[in-house]
């Protein structure tokens, strides 16, 4: 797949896509979005850059190993269900809430972060399954 | 922090499976973290079990949602006696797994796997959702995916496949269940929908739904026609993985029985009578099969089908005396039945094989080591006042109470064929001469591995026969946890109303 086209089309969709996942992930609350949906976006802006560019330019892209990110969002969802508990002693996973909104963003709370987790876990994973397969076959 | 102490277990498990995953590819954190981590699981599940027996049944709404509508968590006596029964087998057989799983293995995520695997265990033991526990039985069935599968051997594979395949049909069946019984109530909360099912005037569907569940976890319980994957896939992982499925894997199959069946539908004679046969038939195949195996691993298996028999025969009896019963068995066979699959991944290490035919000798060479097998093979057995024993008294009680000599038959037969399959590994493989095992390359034999890791191997066992003897010889204590805990099962209204509140004040 080593087009022009697609090489081209792939560095202006990549952050258009990573842009677009962000704002699913935070339409998410009371729309149809969430952290799950806006992982696979990513997951897939970084796919068609492997395809267009090569897995090796994409890991270089990347940095970390994708594997990494899934312990990190799972520690994040974590903690963002457990700080009620540790805060004010509410049952795991109750919603802590600022009272004022945060302009761009909207009302920020656990639940935000939570979803934030969810996020990183499903590019983690999505990516790392994916790079396997590409790189064994 | 008081009242969330219920979910310490659950999140602690969480927790430790997020940290291994950090340390993914450094093998000695791993095992450190495991075991020590376990440790202080097994300090914390004790705990919280002190404080709901003093206390009684405890209740968290998870993200403070009213319990109706939200997902509540559930201590009651049984839900965390089974906690901490799972910590301490998890305990166990995370020393175990530190010693004897290969570093290839542990380079694949072993230990995290292990504790997402306790984790759906304890999430299932403790939840009062229908579709949560789902949802558990699939963290569940997943890890146990992975762990099966681990290292790839041709065997391991074959196993594999036809337990994905019938677990997964389990779970398909399971779900259809769910939502039938959603359509029929409009609830999913366990403690409404055993007011809701009670109300609804379709009598046939309920049934149906009924059977649908128990269809649905007689698979994953291994019960009498459902029963042909176990034996083809337990035998195929390494005997720690082997010890954790034998162990814990069919019972969170037995305690969805017990919780359905004893909450959500009651007092329903066809019902009752379908489990009796069911768990007679189990008795006797699983037993005649285990009378013909060869390998020890497969021999452990019918054994395990054939003791999930006397669980079922209780609880289709559904006195308070068989329940009991039922209870104590639960809690000896956890115990037991880990620890034997430790043994056979022992055995192995020792001999290099797990053929009834070609080992023999053991006492000759590992006569104290052979001394502590002795315990558990012979607490599987019941002979007084060993642990096995107890539970059979309650069993053979209610079923003269309840005038089912079928059930009667079968509860003696299954001990007596017990008893002679024990005789005769006991005689081919500790007694009679050995014969000719071939000597395996790159393999660690017992006697060539350093002392530190010699003791992993024993220490674990070790600790769960004494578990066993104190379930043996306190078996007063134990009689009185399984008679409390029958005593919650039979009268459902005191779970209902910790879930529910009064329902007078309410409405």
């Amino acid at each position: 797949m080593k087009t022009l086209i697609l090489k081209t089309a792939s560095n202006y969709l990549l952050p258009v896509l990573l842009v677009f996942s962000i704002f699913i992930l935070l339409r998410g609350h009371y729309l149809p979005g969430g952290g799950f949906v806006g992982g696979l976006i990513a997951a897939i802006a970084f796919v068609l850059h492997a395809f267009a560019n090569g897995l090796e330019n994409t890991k270089h892209l990347l940095r970390i190993h994708p594997g990494f990110l899934m312990p990190v969002g799972l520690a994040l969802s974590f903690v963002s269900g457990l700080a009620p508990v540790i805060g004010l002693d509410d049952p795991f996973m109750t919603g802590l809430w600022l009272p004022q909104d945060v302009p761009v963003i909207g009302s920020v709370g656990t639940a935000l972060f939570f979803d934030i987790g969810v996020y990183l876990v499903v590019v983690g994973v999505t990516l790392t399954i994916i790079f396997t397969i590409s790189e064994s076959a | 922090m008081m009242q969330q102490l219920i979910l310490y277990p659950l999140l602690l498990q969480l927790l430790l499976s997020i940290l291994l995953m950090f340390f993914w590819k450094k093998i000695n954190w791993q095992r450190g973290i495991s075991i020590c981590g376990s440790i202080v699981h097994l300090a914390l599940s004790a705990y919280v079990f002190n404080y709901v027996w003093r206390n009684g049944t405890q209740i968290i709404e998870a993200g403070s949602w009213e319990a109706p509508f939200g997902i509540v968590f559930v201590a009651d006596t049984l839900a965390i006696t089974l906690v901490l029964l799972t910590s301490i087998a998890g305990l166990a057989v995370s020393i175990f797994s530190a010693a004897s799983i290969i570093p290839d293995r542990l380079k694949f995520g072993y230990f995290p796997i292990f504790h997402f695997l306790l984790l759906g265990l304890i999430g299932a033991f403790l939840t009062g959702d229908i579709f949560n526990l789902y949802v558990w039985f699939e963290i569940i069935i997943i890890s146990s995916f992975v762990l099966i599968t681990l290292g790839g051997e041709k065997a391991q594979l074959e196993g594999a496949v036809k337990y994905f395949t019938l677990n997964f049909l389990a779970s398909m069946i399971f779900l259809t269940a769910i939502a039938v019984l959603y359509g029929l109530t409009g609830s999913l909360n366990m403690a409404d929908l055993a007011g809701k099912v009670a109300a609804v005037e379709n009598r046939a569907l309920v049934e149906i739904t009924a059977v649908l569940f128990l269809i649905g976890f007689g698979i994953k319980s291994a019960v009498f026609p459902l029963y042909f994957w176990l034996p083809a896939s337990y035998h195929t992982p390494p005997s720690a993985v082997s010890a954790i499925f034998g162990g814990l894997l069919t019972k969170v199959g037995v305690y969805a029985l017990i919780r359905v069946f004893s909450l959500i539908f009651v007092e329903d004679v066809f019902l009752d009578q379908i489990l009796l046969v069911i768990g007679i038939l189990t008795l006797f195949s699983g037993g005649v099969g285990a009378l013909v195996q060869n390998n020890v691993r497969k021999v452990f298996s019918y054994l395990i089908i054939c003791h999930i028999g006397y669980m079922v025969v209780g609880l289709g009896m559904f006195t308070e005396v068989a329940i009991a019963g039922t209870i104590f068995y639960l809690i000896h066979d956890i115990t037991v039945k880990t620890n034997l699959f430790m043994i056979s991944g022992l055995i192995f290490r020792i001999k290099g094989s797990n053929s009834m035919r070609a080992l023999g000798g053991f006492y000759s060479e590992y006569p104290k080591l052979s001394l502590l097998i002795f315990i558990p093979l012979f607490s599987l057995v019941g002979i007084p006042p060993l642990s096995g024993f107890w539970p059979k008294i309650s069993l053979i009680t209610a079923s003269f109470d309840t005038g089912s000599y079928w059930s009667l038959a079968a509860i003696i037969f299954a001990s007596f064929i017990t008893l002679v399959v024990i005789a005769k590994l006991w005689a081919e493989v500790f007694w009679k001469n050995p014969g000719k095992i071939p000597k395996r390359i790159k393999f660690d034999y017992f006697h060539n591995i350093k002392k530190p890791r010699k003791i992993q191997f024993v220490v674990p066992i070790v600790f769960l026969s004494i578990v066993s003897l104190y379930i043996g010889f306190g078996a007063e204590n134990i009689q009185l946890l399984s008679s409390r805990i029958a005593e919650e099962l039979t009268d459902n209204s005191q779970y209902i109303e910790a879930v529910l509140g009064n329902p007078q004040t309410d409405e």
